[in-house]
């Protein structure tokens, strides 16, 4: 696919303030691009809920778009725990997120909801100890 | 219904000015900014109690028109700083989100 943009982001595990780099990046590639607001919205949002994921519950990570005409794919790669239960991680109002995250508004346990929501596929592939990979899939109605 | 109508209206306080004529829609209550992303509409009015840098971020994702820190909940300084560069307008009041929210309901409507 030689129309393809790949981006690639390095996700920082040290400050979750600044979570939301990447994602903000690609929003403002795919408005120059011309997608539909409502694109743009969908994956902003599932990059951003995956991003604050892999700071808070993973050490960080790196993130990899590529936009094609027809659709965005996002594969975003920790080096953290693992989910030991995705099953039970997609549940609606799941968290382990610890208290002092939640004071700052995160750990309803809508993240991955909310990227199943808005994403068209997704794809989790986790191993204990090793990392947690996400794959999303946003498509674009032309 | 714009932002700067609503600011009139409702006697809030500019904590950071952004595009003060943008239409306002609807409006969301919440704090827990997972359950903000996933639901609030676009151009509402957001009213929460998170005033750090997280909030704006969101703010920015869910392209909610201003947000209304109730009950005087603080702005941290580095969120104020992105809504100045992000130029999202940011607005505060004493009062709680069911008094704020019942006014707007009759403004909106
Ligand atoms: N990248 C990850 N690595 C390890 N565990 C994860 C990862 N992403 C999610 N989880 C686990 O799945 C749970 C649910 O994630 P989800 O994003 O839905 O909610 P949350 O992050 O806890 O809260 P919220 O997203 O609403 O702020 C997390 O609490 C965590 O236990
Ligand atoms: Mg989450």
């Amino acid at each position: 696919m030689s129309n393809a943009i790949h981006l690639h982001y390095e996700v920082s595990g040290e400050d979750f303030t600044r979570a939301g780099e990447a994602s903000g990046a690609v929003k403002k590639r795919l408005k120059s691009l011309g997608y539909s607001p409502d694109a743009i919205r969908r994956v902003a949002i599932a990059m951003y809920e995956a991003e604050i994921n892999m700071v808070i519950h993973a050490e960080g990570g790196f993130c990899d778009v590529d936009i094609y005409p027809d659709r965005v794919e996002v594969l975003l790669s920790d080096r953290g725990p693992g989910i030991p239960d995705v099953e039970k991680a997609m549940q609606e109002g799941y968290s382990t997120a610890p208290a002092n995250v939640r004071s700052l508004g995160f750990g309803a346990g809508m993240g991955l909801p909310n990227i199943k929501k808005y994403s068209d596929e997704m794809r989790i592939d986790t191993t204990i100890g090793v990392g947690t990979k996400l794959y999303l899939t946003v498509r674009v109605n032309q | 219904m714009t932002v700067k109508d609503l600011i009139e209206e409702l006697k809030l306080t500019i904590l950071v000015e952004g595009d003060l004529d943008r239409e306002v829609t609807d409006c969301y209550i919440g704090d827990l900014l997972s359950w903000v992303m996933g639901r609030a509409p676009e151009d509402s009015v957001w009213l929460t109690v998170m005033g750090n840098i997280n909030s704006i971020a969101v703010a920015t994702l869910a392209d909610v028109s201003c947000i209304v820190l109730v009950e005087n909940a603080a702005l941290d300084t580095d969120a104020r700083n992105k809504a100045n560069i992000h130029g999202v307008t940011i607005l505060q009041t004493e009062e709680n989100s069911y008094a704020l929210a019942v006014k707007i309901s009759g403004l909106l409507r």
